[in-house]
């Protein structure tokens, strides 16, 4: 497969713009804009209903935008049909046909473009070879196991040399210990190949873990885009803050900042943290992760939090803590110190590190943002 | 703050499907030129008048239905609707077990399907006058307890409500068992054995569990064979010997002897009405018009 | 009792149920058999044995005209009716139009109503339209007939389909028709199948529509032999329907054993090709028949 060009990291593949699916009056996806560089992993994260497969669904060509423009390579595809795209789709169950062959399925889209016979059995036995199913051609797909067919389906779509491959949850049916085996094959392919990948999961250890870019949807827009280490670590929405991995929430306002931290008022307490993004009045959300939380037994400078300890839970290789503050709502603490570990019932000071500490705008506009953004460029 | 973002909303044009509605178009016309209008047709027909030696006039009447209110009609709708309910009963009671049969010999069941199905594809018609040769006078049966002393002179079976029941039975039989086959085949099993499992004996599972269950499958059944014994008049005319009259035969001479085709149009318009009827409560009660095809 | 002499006593009791009912199916067809042997033009009484009616039945060609019209109209409104009702069911399936729901419904009335009725209305429209009697209106009655249940195989293997793979062949680069013929109608192939023997059956068997559809000259089997029950049929009838009964005897086990018989040696080549490599289990593997759903 040594054809595929050299693609430079920057260039934009696909591109959305002001994109809307309208179900009757039920709006999936709201005026989402976003673009897709070419060569890269990006997955599209979100719970189920949030519009991710709508959006891949308009990219491959299954569903129409309701309005707005969506270009593969600067061209407007949304009025060409699914197969006069340069686009491939993996489905969530494989969709292979049950009438064909192993072989026959990887060459379908050969023989449609009427490829001769002898190039397209030497680039399905090179796909065959790529996806470790060597001598498997002759299989009957109702023969092959959950991992084999995934496998088979993924060779059926890259054998067109597809511009962007899309992924439709495709490991979503195999068992844990295969899914976490074929995410390593599939970023291995996606690096060997240097092809688009367009990912959507609902998992998003997945997504951390395979994705070049990440945008996580949710009720049809996209609340953030930006690699997984950003995504984690500095969230930009309550909604990313708390989906990526568990966060503790806190409604705060800004009531004094200086050179080194802001400080913070809230229902239940003070704290801290950096200055940098908040101004003096800005109401916010302050977002913690939990293996970020800290406490002593004496108050900590810049912090007025008490909670009362109220259980422990065990979960093998960490323990993780869960506390009351005053006004009922509950903290989580992970990576505890061993040996100083409170009681039951104890009342602890709670506070973290000023960089842990990240604000979060309480009237976030993420789409809005995005298209200020795109109007500039 | 209110920035106004690319207002760049391309009104899309929705994709023609053409050739979905193109792969439509044959059977939409098929079923409009030939079920919706030849039935609108009937409605009107039997609304007109008949004239002299079996013309039509174009006269708007009610007298076919008026006509229909006839004792000697209603003694026919009387009959018809007894007839039927019987080979109804028979053909449940019969069918019920005898699917139950087929679907426990799960690796015969599809030959023992063919098996029922054979008769009614092959040889339908004859079969029915293999009955008159038995049924007769002088027929297999009559001969045979004759000769074994059992009686001294022979039994009217021929030509009775008996003998038209037994032909309606035969014929619909297979009907019958098909749909209440499949949903019992279709049934998953782990119902009864959960049954079994809670403390309930087999006849008691079976009531419970299995018999509502395959409820489906008895309503298709029943509708299967209640509405061609209606509308069968062959069977009446070989096994009836002509004493027997149902709706079927009364329609069947209108359009051939007597030639008043508005009063034949009105009473398969009643007939056709009372069996829409009967669908629409059949789909109220959950029923799938799919089970009566396959 | 003990369990198992119980389990056993019902199960015994089911197999003479069984036998019966097929009993009481078979004895008028076997009656039937018989009396085709029957040395007697009065086909009511035994008087022995002889093969002279397979003999007459050779040689009476009016009879075999007779078969041929039946045959033919059977397999013109077979093949008809299938194409309208497998590409319509397809279609109906993929699209939304004005009427679809009316249309859809419309469909199941053949199957609902009593022959009779459909017959008669048939016969209005077609007198009206001025279309002559006979062989033409003959195959659109029973086109109109035996269409929905090819229509409803068709559709119940659809729905049976996984929608996905037509997207996954479109995707692939094909069009619409390429899909069809390549990817959908292999797929329902069994349907369609199922669904044609079945149109095939009834339209072969038809009496009712097509004795209202006929005109002088055009006769099929069904309506030459209901014009004899009267008289009593002639015993070549009897050799007749014995010779289709063997017919389709034959034709069903053959298909059966070539369907299974193909299904093996695929199933073998498969696992042949692939036993030197690493054990995999056979998933969900599952024999075709084809001939019945």
């Amino acid at each position: 497969m040594g054809d595929f060009k050299e693609k430079t990291k920057d260039e934009v593949i696909v591109s959305l713009l002001n994109v809307e699916k309208w179900y009757g009056n039920n709006n999936v996806v709201k005026n989402m804009s976003m673009k897709i560089k070419s060569g890269e992993f990006l997955t599209l994260l979100g719970p189920s209903g949030c519009g991710k497969t709508t959006t891949l669904r308009m990219i491959s060509g299954f569903e129409e935008p309701s309005s707005g423009v969506i270009k593969i390579e600067n061209e407007s595809v949304e009025l060409k049909e699914p197969y006069e795209r340069d686009v491939n789709t993996v489905f969530q169950n494989y969709a292979l046909f049950p009438n064909m062959t192993v072989y026959d399925n990887i060459a379908y889209g050969l023989k449609i473009k009427k490829v001769p016979k002898a190039e397209i059995h030497e680039r399905v036995e090179e796909m065959l070879d790529l996806v470790q199913l060597k001598g498997f051609e002759k299989r009957r797909i109702d023969q092959m196991s959950g991992g084999q067919k995934q496998r088979v389906a993924i060779a059926r779509a890259l054998i067109n040399q597809p511009k962007v491959l899309l992924l439709d949850e495709p490991l979503g049916a195999l068992d844990l210990k295969l899914r976490k085996q074929m995410q390593l094959e599939l970023k291995r392919l996606q690096k060997a190949l240097n092809i688009t990948f367009v990912y959507v999961t609902h998992d998003q250890e997945e997504a951390l873990t395979m994705s070049d870019r990440i945008a996580v949807m949710n009720g049809g827009i996209i609340e953030q885009l930006d690699t997984p280490k950003n995504i984690y670590e500095k969230p930009s929405t309550k909604f990313v803050a708390t989906f990526i991995g568990e966060s503790n929430i806190f409604e705060a306002s800004v009531i004094s900042v200086d050179s080194e931290k802001a400080s913070l008022g809230m229902e239940c307490g003070s704290a801290s943290i950096l200055p940098e993004e908040v101004a003096f009045g800005d109401h916010i959300y302050v977002s913690v992760r939990p293996e970020d939380m800290r406490f002593d037994k004496e108050p900590v400078e810049g912090f007025n939090i008490k909670a009362k300890v109220k259980e422990f839970i065990y979960i093998g290789n960490i323990t993780k803590m869960i506390a009351t503050m005053s006004n009922g709502d509950e903290i989580k603490f992970t990576r505890l110190h061993t040996g100083k570990l409170p009681q039951v019932g104890d009342v602890i000071n709670v506070y973290w590190s000023l960089k842990d500490g990240i604000p979060i705008p309480m009237e976030t506009n993420a789409e809005f943002e995005k298209l200020k953004e795109l109007s500039i460029s | 703050m209110k920035i106004i973002a690319n207002k760049e909303y391309l009104k899309i044009k929705r994709r023609s499907k053409l050739s979905e509605i193109f792969m439509c178009m044959p059977l939409s016309v098929w079923v409009v030129c030939l079920i919706l209008l030849p039935l609108c047709y009937l409605l009107f027909m039997s609304f007109m008048t008949k004239g002299p030696m079996g013309t039509i006039k174009y006269v708007f009447s009610v007298d076919s239905y008026v006509r229909m209110l006839e004792p000697e009609y209603f003694s026919v709708f009387k009959k018809s609707l007894y007839i039927a309910f019987i080979s109804t009963v028979v053909n449940i009671v019969l069918g019920y077990p005898m699917a139950y049969f087929i679907a426990s010999k799960v690796k015969m069941s599809s030959t023992l399907m063919l098996m029922l199905m054979l008769p009614f594809w092959t040889c339908a018609l004859v079969t029915i006058y293999s009955f008159v040769i038995m049924f007769s006078n002088a027929g297999l049966i009559n001969n045979f307890l004759m000769a074994l002393g059992i009686i001294d002179k022979p039994i009217d079976m021929l030509y009775n409500n008996f003998s038209v029941s037994v032909g309606m039975v035969y014929e619909l039989l297979p009907f019958a068992v098909m749909p209440m086959y499949s949903s019992i085949e279709k049934m998953d099993k782990n119902f009864i054995e959960a049954s079994k499992d809670l403390g309930a004996g087999p006849i008691k599972t079976f009531f419970k569990i299995t018999l509502p269950l395959t409820k489906p499958g008895i309503y298709a059944a029943i509708i299967l064979t209640f509405i061609p014994c209606i509308g069968y008049y062959m069977i009446t005319d070989m096994l009836g010997g002509g004493t027997t009259l149902l709706i079927g035969n009364v329609i069947y001479n209108q359009f051939t002897a007597a030639r008043d085709w508005p009063f034949g149009a009105a009473l398969s318009c009643i007939l056709s009405a009372a069996i829409i009827l009967m669908m629409f409560i059949y789909t109220k009660l959950g029923g799938d018009l799919d089970n009566l095809g396959a | 009792m003990s369990r198992k002499a119980k389990r056993r006593l019902t199960e015994g009791l089911f197999n003479l149920y069984g036998f019966l009912v097929y009993g009481f199916l078979y004895i008028p067809v076997i009656v039937m058999v018989v009396f085709s042997f029957n040395d007697s033009t009065n086909n009511q009484i035994w008087n022995g044995f002889t093969t002279e009616w397979y003999g007459t039945l050779m040689s009476d060609s009016e009879l075999w005209r007779i078969l041929l019209t039946t045959v033919v109209i059977a397999i013109i409104s077979t093949v008809i009716a299938v194409v309208l009702g497998t590409i319509g069911a397809v279609g109906m399936s993929r699209t939304d139009f004005k009427g679809k729901k009316l249309i859809s419904t419309l469909l199941y009335i053949p199957i609902i109503i009593p022959e009779i009725v459909l017959a008669v209305a048939t016969l209005l429209v077609i007198r009206k339209a001025g279309l002559g009697l006979g062989m033409l209106a003959m195959c659109m009655g029973n086109v109109t007939l035996i269409l929905p249940y090819v229509y409803i195989t068709v559709k119940s293997r659809l729905t049976g389909m996984d929608q996905s793979i037509e997207e996954a062949s479109l995707d692939l680069g094909a069009n619409r028709s390429y899909t069809f013929l390549h990817v959908i109608l292999p797929n329902i192939l069994p349907g369609v199948v199922s669904g044609a023997f079945m149109a095939f059956t009834l339209a072969f068997g038809d009496l009712v529509i097509v004795s209202f559809m006929a005109n002088a000259t055009t006769v099929t089997l069904p309506m030459d032999v209901y014009s004899m029950l009267k008289r009593g049929i002639r015993p070549e009838i009897n050799a007749l329907s014995t010779v289709i009964l063997v017919a389709f005897l034959v034709g069903i086990t053959a298909s059966k054993l070539i369907s299974s018989h193909i299904d093996k040696m695929n199933r073998r080549k498969g696992l042949e090709e692939n036993e030197r490599k690493e054990g995999e289990e056979d998933e969900g593997y599952e024999g075709r028949v084809i001939i019945l759903e």
